[in-house]
C-alpha cells in the first residue's frame, strides 16, 4: 500500500506558512535571531530560531477564547496541523478511519517553568497544570482539527517527528487507518535552552553544519504536520498527491544516552532499513536533508554513517538547521516539509555558514541553491537515547 | 512478563500477597532489590522509572527465554519526571546558573527505553509513546503491527511511570488526586472525585510464535481520543464486530475503575453490557497513573494463563469454569479510551 502525502502545514522562524518557508529557503534567509519571547540570562549570548509571534497572537489565529489553557507547543502544533488539513482539502475530518500522531519533547514545559511556584499562590494560573502533559497537547491539536479517532504521541527526543511519520505510514500500510495527520511541535523553553547549555553544545554563533570549526547548535521552535492518506482515498477523491513516503527505518545506537557512536552505527542501520523498505539503491537518492545539528559529535557520526552507506558517491546534501535552528521534536516534521518542497520544486537547499571541510573526511555539503531533477530525498533525524531515524520521500 | 508495582508483584507469584490501601492518596511502588540487576554505582544515578523498567524488562525477557529482543517499545505518561523537576527547580532557584547536565540528560521521555537498549546492547527499533492513559496501548499497537508484518520476531513492550513530589502537589491542587477529607479511599465504593495516585512498570515479551510458557495471544486493540458516555456501547460493539465477535463471546471483562465518581460512569456503562460474565478491576491494587493499564494487562494475561481469577480482583460473583477471551477497557477522565482483546493460547 502506497502512503501518499496530500497536505502540509508549517510554522517556523522562517515563515508562518509552507510558502513563506520555501521563500526563505530559496532566498537564503535565516530565521536565527536574538530571543525576545523568553526572559533568559543567556539572551545576549545565544541565537535562536524563534517565531516572532506571542502566545496571544497565536491563540488569536486559532480563534481561541482568551481564557484558553494552551501551551505554546499546542498553539504552534494546532496552527500547523490546521494548515495541513486545509491544504489536503479535507472537509470532514472523520469521514474515514482517521488519526493524529504528534511528537514533542517539551510539551507544556513553557507554562510549567513560568508558574512553577506561582501555582500554589495564584489560582488563575492553575488551568495550565494539566497542559504540561504531552498527551494534553496532542488532544488540543486533535480538537482544533475536529478529529475523533486514534490520537497518540511519540517522544524520542530529536527524532520524534520522524517516528510519528513512520508510525503513520505503518498504520496506512497495514490498513489500520486511512488518513493520518502526522508531525511534531516544540516551543522554545528555558528548560531546553539551559539543558543544552549545560551539555555545552550551544553555539554562540550561527551554526555551521559539517564545518571543521563548528561550535554547536542553535535551538529553534517550530511545528509541522503532514496529511498521509491511503491509495484508496487518493483514488476515490481524485486527490492531488504532493509526494510519497516510500521508506523508513529506526534503529538504536545503543552507545550513550546523549552522544552518538563514532562510526554512526545507529544512523547506518536506520538508513539501511529505509532503503530496504523503499526498494531503491543509495545511488538513486538525489538529495540528503541531513540531521546536521553542527555539534562536533553529530556531524562526525552522521558524516561517517553517510560515507558507510554511499561510499564515494555521496549525493548532494545539506542541513537546513542554519535556517531554522534545531527544533528538536519538530525537526523531522519541518524537514519532511522541506524534503517534499525539494521534490516538488526540484531544488537542493544550500548548507549555510560552511567554510572548511572537516579534517576527518572529505565531505562538502551543497553550498549554493541548486536546481536539478529530484526523485528521491532522504531525511535523517537523530535523538538522545541513541534514537536514529531515516525517512525517504519520493515523487512517485 | 515482569511487573513492579505498589504491590509485591515482582518477587512473588501472581497476586499471592496483596495489601488494600484505604488511607494514602499516593502509594509508592515496592522497589525490588536492584543489586543483581544493575551495578550499584550506576543504580545510584538512575531514575526510579528507569530502574523499575530495567527490573520489569529483565524478568519479561527471562521468562520468555530471550536474551536480546529485536525491538523495544515503551509507553510512559510522564517519563523520568523526577529528573525534569530537579533540573527545573535548580534552574529557577539558581536563576539559570550552576546547572549540571545529569538531570537534563535523564529527563527526556525516552530514557527508560534507551537505557534498557543500552544495557542489552539492543540496536533495534526503539520507540517511546507518551500520551496519557493510552501510552502503553500505543506501544502494544505498534508492536502488534510489526509482528504481524513479520518485520520483527521478538519485541519487548512495556510501560514505566514514576511519581515525583512537585507534580503530586500540583495534582492535589487541581484535584486529580483525592483529598485527605475524602478518607477512607475506595475504588468501588467511592463518593469523591480524583484518584489515588501511584507508579510502576510492567514489561511484556511479545513474539510471533506460540511457546510452551506463553501467557496469552494479543488479538486486537483500539485507541480513541474522546467518547461521550453514550458512545461507549457502539465503540465496543463495533470493535467486537470488526473482530467477528459478539458480546457473548467475551468471558471476562477487565475494567479500569479508579474511584473517580465523575468518570467511573464510563465503566458502569461498559459493565452493564457485560453483566453475565466475571468482571475484574485492579486499580485498588496498583493505584492510578498514566500506564496503570499495563498492570491490568498483566492481570488479564495472568488470568488467561492460570485459568483462574483471584478473589481480590473480582467485581461480581459470577463464576466461569474456563476463560478463552478477555476484554480490557480503560480511560482517564473521559479521554484516551482503549480496548485490548486477549485470548487463551
Amino acid at each position: 500500500m502506497k502512503v501518499a502525502i496530500t497536505g502540509m502545514g508549517i510554522i517556523s522562524s522562517i515563515g508562518n506558512t509552507v510558502e513563506e518557508n520555501f521563500h526563505s529557503l530559496v532566498s537564503l534567509k535565516t530565521g536565527l535571531s536574538t530571543i525576545s519571547n523568553i526572559e533568559t540570562i543567556h539572551k545576549d549570548i545565544i541565537k535562536v530560531g524563534e517565531i516572532k509571534l506571542t502566545n496571544e497572537q497565536l491563540a488569536e489565529q486559532l480563534n481561541l477564547p482568551s481564557d484558553n489553557n494552551y501551551s505554546r507547543t499546542a498553539l504552534l502544533g494546532a496552527i500547523a496541523a490546521k494548515q495541513a488539513v486545509e491544504n489536503a482539502k479535507i472537509s470532514d475530518m472523520n469521514a474515514y478511519k482517521s488519526g493524529l500522531i504528534s511528537a514533542t519533547s517539551v510539551g507544556g514545559m513553557d507554562m510549567t517553568e513560568k508558574y512553577y511556584y506561582e501555582y500554589f499562590e495564584n489560582e488563575a494560573c492553575q488551568k495550565y497544570i494539566t497542559s504540561h502533559d504531552i498527551g494534553d497537547n496532542s488532544q488540543k491539536i486533535a480538537n482544533c482539527i475536529g478529529l475523533k479517532g486514534m490520537v497518540t504521541t511519540i517522544s524520542t527526543a530529536c527524532s520524534s517527528a520522524a517516528n510519528a511519520i513512520m508510525l503513520g505510514a505503518r498504520l496506512i500500510q497495514s490498513g489500520e487507518l486511512d488518513r493520518i495527520v502526522v508531525g511534531g511541535t516544540d516551543a522554545l523553553a528555558k528548560f531546553t535552552i539551559n539543558g543544552f547549555k549545560t551539555l555545552m553544545i550551544l553555539s554562540d554563533d550561527y551554526n555551521a553544519p559539517f564545518d571543521n570549526n563548528r561550535k554547536g547548535l542553535n535551538l529553534g521552535e517550530a511545528a509541522a504536520f503532514l496529511v498521509l492518506e491511503s491509495e484508496t482515498i487518493v483514488k476515490n477523491e481524485n486527490k492531488e498527491v504532493l509526494a510519497y513516503v516510500t521508506g523508513f527505518g529506526n534503529a538504536n545506537d545503543a552507545f550513550h544516552q546523549t552522544a552518538s557512536s563514532e562510526n554512526g552505527d545507529g544512523a547506518f542501520l536506520a538508513m539501511n532499513k529505509a532503503f530496504k523498505m523503499a526498494k531503491i539503491q543509495p545511488s538513486e537518492i538525489d538529495y540528503i536533508n541531513a540531521h546536521g545539528t553542527a555539534t562536533p559529535n553529530n556531524d562526525l557520526s552522521e558524516g561517517r554513517a553517510i560515507i558507510r552507506i554511499f561510499g564515494e558517491n555521496v549525493p548532494d546534501f545539506s542541513s537546513t538547521k542554519p535556517f531554522t535552528g534545531h527544533t528538536l521534536a519538530a525537526a523531522a516534521g519541518i524537514e519532511a516539509v522541506y524534503s517534499v518542497l525539494a521534490l516538488q520544486n526540484n531544488v537542493v537547499y544550500p548548507n549555510l555558514n560552511f567554510k572548511t571541510n572537516m579534517e576527518e573526511f572529505n565531505l562538502t555539503p551543497q553550498l549554493t541553491l541548486k536546481e536539478k531533477e529530484i526523485h528521491h530525498v532522504l531525511s535523517n533525524s537523530f535523538g538522545f537515547g541513541g534514537n536514529c531515524s531515516t525517512l525517504i520521500f519520493s515523487k512517485n | 512478563m515482569g511487573c513492579v508495582s505498589s504491590q509485591d508483584t515482582y518477587e512473588t507469584s501472581f497476586l499471592e500477597s496483596v495489601e488494600i490501601n484505604t488511607t494514602e492518596n499516593i502509594v509508592y511502588a515496592k522497589q525490588p532489590s536492584y543489586k543483581e540487576l544493575i551495578p550499584p554505582a550506576a543504580a545510584r544515578r538512575m531514575a526510579k522509572g528507569v530502574k523499575m523498567g530495567i527490573a520489569a524488562s529483565t524478568k519479561a525477557l527471562k521468562e520468555a527465554n530471550v536474551e536480546v529482543p529485536d525491538a523495544i517499545i515503551t509507553g510512559t505518561g510522564m517519563g523520568c519526571i523526577e529528573d525534569s523537576e530537579k533540573f527545573l527547580k535548580a534552574l529557577i532557584d539558581n536563576n539559570e546558573e550552576y546547572l549540571t547536565p545529569t538531570n537534563f540528560i535523564q529527563s527526556t521521555h525516552n530514557t527508560v527505553g534507551a537505557q534498557i537498549a543500552l544495557g542489552l546492547g539492543c540496536k533495534g527499533y526503539n520507540f517511546t509513546y507518551v500520551n496519557g492513559s493510552i501510552s502503553f496501548e500505543s506501544a502494544l499497537l505498534d508492536a502488534k503491527l510489526q509482528l504481524e508484518n513479520e518485520e520483527e520476531n521478538t519485541i519487548l513492550v512495556g510501560a514505566a511511570d514514576e511519581t515525583s513530589s512537585h507534580t503530586m502537589e500540583l495534582f492535589k491542587l487541581v484535584n486529580i488526586i483525592k483529598k485527605e477529607s475524602d478518607l477512607p479511599y475506595s475504588v468501588l465504593d467511592s463518593n469523591s472525585s480524583g484518584v489515588v495516585y501511584s507508579e510502576g512498570a510492567t514489561f511484556v515479551t511479545l513474539e510471533n510464535v506460540k511457546k510452551e510458557n506463553s501467557y496469552a495471544v494479543l488479538e486486537a486493540l483500539q485507541i480513541q481520543n474522546e467518547l461521550n458516555i453514550d458512545e461507549v456501547e457502539s465503540f465496543i460493539t463495533s470493535f467486537l464486530d470488526k473482530n467477528h465477535l459478539k458480546i457473548q463471546d467475551i468471558d471476562v471483562v477487565v475494567l479500569g475503575n479508579n474511584g473517580d465518581i465523575n468518570f467511573d460512569t464510563y465503566y458502569t456503562a461498559v459493565g452493564s453490557l457485560f453483566d453475565q460474565i466475571p468482571q475484574v478491576y485492579y486499580k485498588h491494587l496498583c493505584g492510578e497513573f498514566n500506564t496503570a493499564s499495563a498492570f491490568g494487562f498483566w492481570v488479564a494475561a495472568s488470568i488467561l494463563k492460570n485459568q483462574a481469577i483471584p478473589k481480590v480482583v473480582k467485581m461480581n460473583s459470577i463464576e466461569k469454569a474456563t476463560f478463552s477471551k478477555v476484554l480490557l477497557y480503560n480511560q482517564f477522565q473521559g479521554k484516551d479510551h482503549s480496548l485490548v482483546l486477549l485470548s487463551k493460547c
